[in-house]
Formats: C-alpha cells, sequence, structure tokens
C-alpha cells in the first residue's frame, strides 16, 4: 500500500509515524540491530545518528494506561514484589519487559502479553536514561539493565537548585554524552557516524520550533488549540524529535490550527467560557472524564508546561549547549524557576486559573505544587485548584472530587473577572 | 558501673538526647552546629572549620504541622524531617546542607521552614567517570564558599585534609566495633548498637573515636559470648524507632552486621589517599563514586543483594531484615530484586516497613517471632 503522507491530517500523521517507529524496533530486532529504551526527555541524537531503534517506556505505559489496560500490569508487579507506591508508569513498563521477557525464554505469549492493549514493542539491547524529569527513571533503569543483563546508560542532569545551568556541570553532562558514544560503537560494532550526528542535532532543533508553535497558538482568545490534544501529539515530540515525523507532523497541526483561526473555529466553538493551564501528567484511564468536565463547563485548557519541557534549543554541534538544555528541562529545575515557568505559560495563553494534578505516582511533580502554585497566585492573581490522581493508576482518581475542584475554579475564576 | 557500662550509657544520652549533645558542643567550644539533610554530605569540610557537623534523621515524633506541606504519601524521614522544621528545633543551627539523591530530596531541599540558611549540593549519578569526580569536586567546593560567607571564615585545604584523617579515622573503628559487637550481642544489643552508631552524628568525631575505641578494647578483653539466638542482618535507610529495634532485642536477636543508610554505609569505605590527589575536595568526591551498593548511588549492577549475601556469609548470619522506610522508592526499586536474590541463596529474610511516627508494634511483633521461629 503506498502511503500519501501529503494527504494525510496530522492526527492520521501522528497516528502513522508512531506505528512506524514501533514497526521499526521490531524490524530492528528481527534483523539483529540494536533496539533501546529510553527515558522521554534523553539525548536521542545519539542513537538516531547511530540507527539505533528507540523504544519511550513512558509514552507506552501512558498507551496502556488510556487503553484501559493499566489494571493487569499494575497487578502483575505487585504479584512481583513491587509496592503499590512506585510510579505506575516504571510498574507497568517492568512487568511487560518481565512478560516479554517470559515470553523469549519459553517461547510462550503470556496471557496478560497477549491482552494488553499497548502497542507491541521488542525487548531492548540496551537502555538510556536521563534524570531531568526525576530521579525514579534511576531506580527504574537500573532494574531493567540488571534484568535483561544490558548495558545502562546512564546521561545525568544535576537538579538546578540555581539557574541559569552552571558551567562545571555543563561539562559533565557532556563529559557523559562523549562516554556514551563508545558504548553505541560497540553495541553496533562501527565507528560512530559524527556526520549524521550534527544533522540529526539540526533536526531535533527544526522539530522543536515547530512544537513550541503549536502552543503559540493557544495564545489567540478564543483558541483554535485544545490543549488536551498535545497529550497526543507530545508522544511524537518524545520518540521522534530527532527525525523528521515531528517536525513534519507539526507542521501541518499548525497549519490546520491556523485554517481553523483564519476560518474562525475555535476549538470550543463559541463556548470558551474560561481557560486554565494544566499542570501535570494527564490521567490516562480517566482522560474522557477529565475532559467532558471541563468541557461541560467551556473551560479550555490552553496552558500547558509541556512545550517547555522539550524546549531544547540548544546550538548543533555543541555539546555543552545540548547538555545545557537536556538539564534545564523545566522539572529539573528550581522552585523559583518552575514558577517563573508556569506564571507565563499562565499570561501568554490568557489563562484564568490553574489546575494541577496532585499525581499519586509522581513525588517530584507534586510535592511543589502547593507551594509552586501559590507563588503562582501572588505573581499572576491566578486562583488555582488541585485534585488527586495518577498518570496510570485508575484507583487512585476519584471522578467526583475531580468534578467537585473543577467546578471550584470554575467559579472561582468567574467572581475573580468581576 | 564498668567502663564499658559507662561508655555504652554516654552513647545512649547523647543518641537519645541530640540537642543536649549540640547546646554542650556549642557551650565548651563557642562554635556553631550545621546540619545535613540527610544521607551523605562532605561533613568534613564543616568539621574542619571547627563546627559541630550533624546528621537530620528525622525523630520519633508525632506528624501535624507537617501535613500542611507534605501529601502523606511522602517518605516518613521526610514527614518527620518536616515536622521538626516546623516545631523550631532545628533552629539551633547555623545552616543546613541538603543532598538531592531522591526525588524526595529534591523537593524538601526547596521547602526549608527552619530559620537558618539552608545549602544545596547535588552527587553525581553518573558514577564511574572522571567527570564525575571532577564535577563533584567543584560542588563541594561552591558550597564550601557558600558555608564559608555564612560561617564568617575561611576553611584551608590542610585544615579539610586533618579532618578527613580524622573522619577515616572514626570509619576504621567504626568497622572494628561493628566486627566485634557481632561477637558480644549479650553485651551489644541491638539498641545499643544503633546508639553508638547513631551518637556518631552528634558528638565531635574525635571524642567519638576515643571512645568506641575504649569500648573495642574493653570488648577486647573478654572472651565472645556463647550466643544461642538467630543471628541477622540488617538493611535499609535506618532502624528506628527504638520500638523497633527492640522488638528483636526482646525477641532474642543479635545484629551481626548492617546495611542501614544511617549507620555501615557511612563508614565501611575510607576517603581514599591523597595519592596523585591534593585536592581533598577531590578526594571526598571519590569516597561517592566509590559507595557502593546503596539504593541511593545509581548501580546498574545492583551488587546490593550480593553484596548482603557475602555479609550473611562473612558474618555467620542466620538470615537478613530489610528495614523498608515507608514510602521510600529508591529502596522500594531495590527489594523485588534483592529478595530474588537471597531467595535463590537459601537465606530467610523478613521486610518490616520503618515508620517513625508509630507506636505500635503488636503486628511487627507476631511477625518477628514467626521470624525467630523460622530460623531456629
Ligand atoms: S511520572 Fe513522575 S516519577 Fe514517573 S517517570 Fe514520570 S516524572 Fe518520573
Ligand atoms: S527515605 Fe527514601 S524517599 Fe525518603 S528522603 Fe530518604 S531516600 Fe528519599
Amino acid at each position: 500500500m503506498t502511503v500519501n503522507i501529503d494527504e494525510m491530517s496530522s492526527r492520521e500523521m501522528l497516528q502513522y509515524y508512531q506505528s512506524l517507529l514501533d514497526e521499526k524496533a521490531r524490524t530492528h530486532k528481527k534483523e539483529g540491530k540494536p533496539v533501546c529504551w529510553s527515558s522521554s526527555v534523553a539525548p536521542s541524537e545519539i542513537f538516531v545518528a547511530m540507527d539505533i531503534a528507540l523504544c519511550y517506556p513512558e509514552t507506552h505505559a501512558a498507551g496502556i494506561g488510556a487503553k484501559h489496560g493499566a489494571m493487569d500490569m499494575l497487578e502483575y508487579s505487585e504479584g512481583r514484589g513491587y509496592s503499590n507506591d512506585i510510579c505506575s508508569y516504571a510498574r507497568i513498563n517492568i512487568s511487560y519487559m518481565e512478560l516479554l521477557k517470559e515470553k523469549a525464554r519459553t517461547g510462550i505469549t503470556p496471557e496478560i502479553l497477549a491482552n494488553c492493549p499497548g502497542a507491541d514493542i521488542p525487548l531492548p539491547d540496551l537502555v538510556v536514561c536521563t534524570n531531568n524529569i526525576c530521579n525514579t527513571l534511576l531506580k527504574w533503569y537500573e532494574n531493567l539493565a540488571f534484568e535483561l543483563d544490558i548495558p545502562c546508560i546512564v546521561i545525568d542532569v544535576p537538579f538546578n537548585h540555581q539557574m541559569p545551568v552552571e558551567p562545571h556541570r555543563k561539562k559533565y553532562i557532556a563529559a557523559q554524552i562523549e562516554a556514551a558514544i563508545p558504548v553505541l560503537e560497540k553495541v553496533c560494532g562501527r565507528a560512530f557516524d559524527h556526520q549524521k550526528f550534527l544533522e540529526v542535532q539540526k533536526q531535533t532543533r527544526r522539530s522543536v520550533e515547530q512544537w513550541l508553535k503549536i502552543a503559540e497558538m493557544a495564545a489567540y482568545k478564543p483558541s483554535p488549540l485544545n490543549g488536551f490534544d498535545l497529550f497526543n501529539y507530545m508522544a511524537l515530540i518524545v520518540c521522534a524529535r530527532s527525525t523528521e515525523y515531528a517536525e513534519k507532523t507539526f507542521r501541518k497541526f499548525v497549519a490546520e490550527l491556523q485554517e481553523k483561526l483564519d476560518s474562525g473555529k475555535y476549538a470550543f466553538g463559541d463556548n470558551e467560557k474560561m481557560r486554565f493551564v494544566w499542570e501535570g501528567i494527564a490521567v490516562w484511564p480517566h482522560l474522557a472524564h477529565t475532559f467532558k468536565s471541563l468541557k461541560q463547563n467551556g473551560m479550555l485548557l490552553t496552558g500547558s508546561t509541556y512545550p517547555s519541557v522539550w524546549n531544547l534549543q540548544y546550538e548543533p554541534g555543541d555539546l555543552e549547549s545540548m547538555g545545557e538544555c537536556y538539564s534545564n528541562v523545566y522539572t529539573n529545575t528550581c522552585l523559583d524557576n518552575r514558577a517563573g515557568v508556569l506564571s507565563k505559560v499562565a499570561t501568554d495563553a490568557k489563562c484564568d486559573g490553574v489546575v494541577l494534578h496532585q499525581n499519586r505516582s509522581c513525588k517530584l511533580m507534586c510535592f511543589l505544587n502547593n507551594d509552586t502554585a501559590s507563588v503562582v497566585q501572588d505573581r499572576t492573581g491566578l486562583p488555582y485548584v488541585m485534585f488527586d490522581g495518577d498518570q496510570t493508576d485508575p484507583r487512585n482518581f476519584s471522578p467526583a472530587q475531580y468534578d467537585t475542584r473543577i467546578q471550584s475554579l470554575f467559579e472561582m475564576a468567574q467572581q475573580n473577572k468581576k | 558501673m564498668s567502663r564499658i557500662t559507662e561508655i555504652l550509657a554516654t552513647f545512649d544520652d547523647v543518641a537519645a538526647h541530640p540537642r543536649k549533645a549540640i547546646d554542650s558542643f556549642i557551650q565548651e567550644t563557642g562554635k556553631g552546629a550545621v546540619g545535613f539533610a540527610y544521607v551523605y554530605g562532605p561533613e568534613e569540610i564543616v568539621h574542619a572549620a571547627g563546627l559541630l557537623p550533624v546528621g537530620m534523621w528525622g525523630a520519633h515524633v508525632p506528624i501535624s504541622k507537617a501535613r500542611a506541606y507534605l501529601p502523606p504519601f511522602a517518605c516518613s524521614i521526610a514527614q518527620s524531617i518536616m515536622e521538626l522544621e516546623c516545631s523550631g528545633v532545628y533552629d539551633v543551627l547555623s545552616a543546613v546542607v541538603f543532598c538531592t539523591p531522591c526525588d524526595t530530596l529534591k523537593c524538601m531541599s526547596q521547602m526549608w521552614r527552619g530559620k537558618c540558611p539552608s545549602l544545596t549540593f547535588v552527587h553525581p549519578q553518573n558514577r564511574g567517570l572522571e567527570a564525575a569526580n571532577i564535577y563533584l569536586a567543584q560542588e563541594y567546593r561552591n558550597l564550601k564558599e557558600r558555608l564559608e560567607a555564612i560561617i564568617g571564615q575561611t576553611i584551608s585545604d590542610a585544615a579539610i585534609t586533618r579532618s578527613i584523617a580524622v573522619y577515616n579515622a572514626n570509619r576504621r573503628i567504626m568497622r572494628t566495633f561493628s566486627d566485634i559487637a557481632a561477637d558480644h550481642p549479650d553485651i551489644i544489643d541491638p539498641l545499643k548498637r544503633h546508639a553508638v552508631n547513631k551518637a556518631r552524628f552528634f558528638m565531635d568525631k574525635a571524642r567519638h573515636t576515643a571512645l568506641v575505641t575504649e569500648l573495642v578494647d574493653e570488648l577486647n578483653r573478654l572472651p565472645k559470648a556463647a550466643w544461642k539466638g538467630p543471628r541477622i542482618v540488617l538493611s535499609g535507610i535506618m532502624a528506628e524507632p527504638d520500638g523497633f529495634l527492640d522488638i528483636f532485642k526482646e525477641a532474642g536477636f543479635a545484629v551481626v552486621a548492617d546495611d542501614l543508610a544511617q549507620e555501615s554505609r557511612q563508614y565501611r569505605h575510607d576517603v581514599p589517599d591523597a595519592s596523585g590527589h591534593d585536592d581533598p575536595l577531590y578526594r571526598l568526591a571519590q569516597w561517592w563514586q566509590a559507595l557502593d551498593g546503596c539504593s541511593l548511588a545509581t548501580d546498574p549492577s545492583k551488587h546490593r543483594g550480593a553484596m548482603l549475601i557475602d555479609m550473611v556469609s562473612r558474618h555467620k548470619a542466620d538470615g537478613v531484615v530489610m528495614a523498608q522506610m515507608k514510602f521510600c522508592e529508591p529502596e522500594e526499586f531495590d527489594f523485588p530484586i534483592i529478595y530474588q536474590q537471597l531467595d535463590q541463596a537459601g537465606i530467610p529474610n523478613l521486610m518490616i516497613e520503618v515508620d517513625l511516627e508509630a507506636n505500635a508494634f503488636e503486628q511487627i511483633k507476631t511477625r518477628v517471632q514467626t521470624f525467630r521461629d523460622v530460623l531456629a
């Protein structure tokens, strides 16, 4: 079947490229070429330069959660001694790895794996972990590498208690990227391709530019962009930013949004009553519910911090500049910077309030929510609410509590406008 | 009172009343104290300035004020430290130093509710590279400069080098003590063993070393105890509150070695020699890189399990007790693999949740008694 990309909508492109990436990983596996599992904001550039297929456990686990397949995986990991307290992405992925391992050992597909609604991805030959979103990843990837007896590349980006990233930190990160190269050469059995590396860096930068443009569309009031869509399109900034897939898809999406804007077709039609910032990961197993309650109130998500997580605008060819960008990812920076980013997002996206996901899975993203939100409130005057949830453990979310909190934010925002 | 009893009583007193120990240090020396919150910090830098480095490992206190700042699923030690912050317990300190090996500490280091200044540094988690040592030495240098500004005095390399020697001497005698204590569980019961360890965090190191040396000498004079009870290795972040170890004491257990962050992980290896490196801060960085088998120091080879198995055989232990700090994610990731390894090696093991706030231990008691029956 011939595929005509040009005729596809951005949403079709998103799905097509995602399946193409998974297909590539499976083909690599079959042909004995390396497959790497990667954390969501690790330097993909060096892997893509070596044509190593990349799979992304967080995105993969999110997919399983969104398709209501999380419970089986979570129960399986509990049965293996993993505490319920651990990040549910990690629990799901470690289960998936164990099940693939069992399949490889016995030749029989375990029932839970057969029923898993997530994408079919192969076992990795190596893993790479960058702790710019959390240190949980370090422990999770340790376990993957140990259980599979494969190399674990750690690109450690020390938490930034002050900004900008200090010079000795940039040097340390650059040295780690350099040290990873011989590992890749060994896995691939050939010399590192520096020319391709440079091209891939330039590509990454182009992808990021388009990614940031999408978010800019939310500045229009009313907005043609429904911020919930970023949760989906994010898959490509995670999985394909170092290829042209992401750039092309985002370019198309921006064009579609521009067209909507020009023809007055806004995300919520003429029902955009309130705009808000969503802080935190989506509640994948309850995505529909979380969206519906908001929509009923005419509350449109326009402010997202996701753009700033992949704000990787470094100077191609400069490893320290690249290291700095991977380090100053929003989640790896101090409260002051975090509050600054949130306040700017809220202002740029003309928001009337802030919703914070108090994520049971994610200590890093929620212990500071209270402190951050009150700084944002001081700076912007915007009201905020927090709700209890979990990105992929469906048991940790209460629809009733969520609805009440959303309703109260709506009322506070109305009050504020008067 | 025998000399042994006297020395143990001193350690007990210091461990039970840290504030008293800190106050008397300040009174005697006219110098201040700096808190380390917590796990692994370059205490030698503070020691070199003549100040008292103090370990902040929470306490057995009810949690109330901390609830306003931390959700219920923050680990027990974070809750406890936050409670003490809010209660003004740390206000006697001149500064506190946070390291951030886990996500909880990344957050805690930014929510400081005490009165004195709080400082931070970040350990490298890529632990094989020379670049990691260079990076950490610079982190320590920055930390040192900020400390100097707070305490109003400079800290020389020579002084830090001397403090490293003082600390290494303490590490050596603590290793010796840990081994000898295993031969005398009738005298050094689990609680006393813990008090000797805990007192390290609130006493001048040289004084601690002198007392432990004396204790070791006294113990050396005695014949080894003929011990009938089960011998265990403890692993985890820490084994508190005292009610926890009391159960083991009452059930006739001997702690013959530990892999606790609060205890032997602090001293199971020395800060390396100066060979080739005159910079004491670089040597302190090398200590971190050499730290093995700790859930907070990234290790894709997961050496901790093998290390525990080795400890069991070296110390002729009957089993391993994993003291699992409530809601500590780094530890929770290690346990499933360690269980597998211990089971494969045929080593009985028991996991007990550590909650610094706990007052009721009935359930734990029952499990410990059952475990004793398994080991018998
Ligand atoms: S949800 Fe939080 S803890 Fe889990 S991988 Fe993401 S950032 Fe880390
Ligand atoms: S107990 Fe665990 S989670 Fe808590 S601060 Fe210590 S290492 Fe972090």
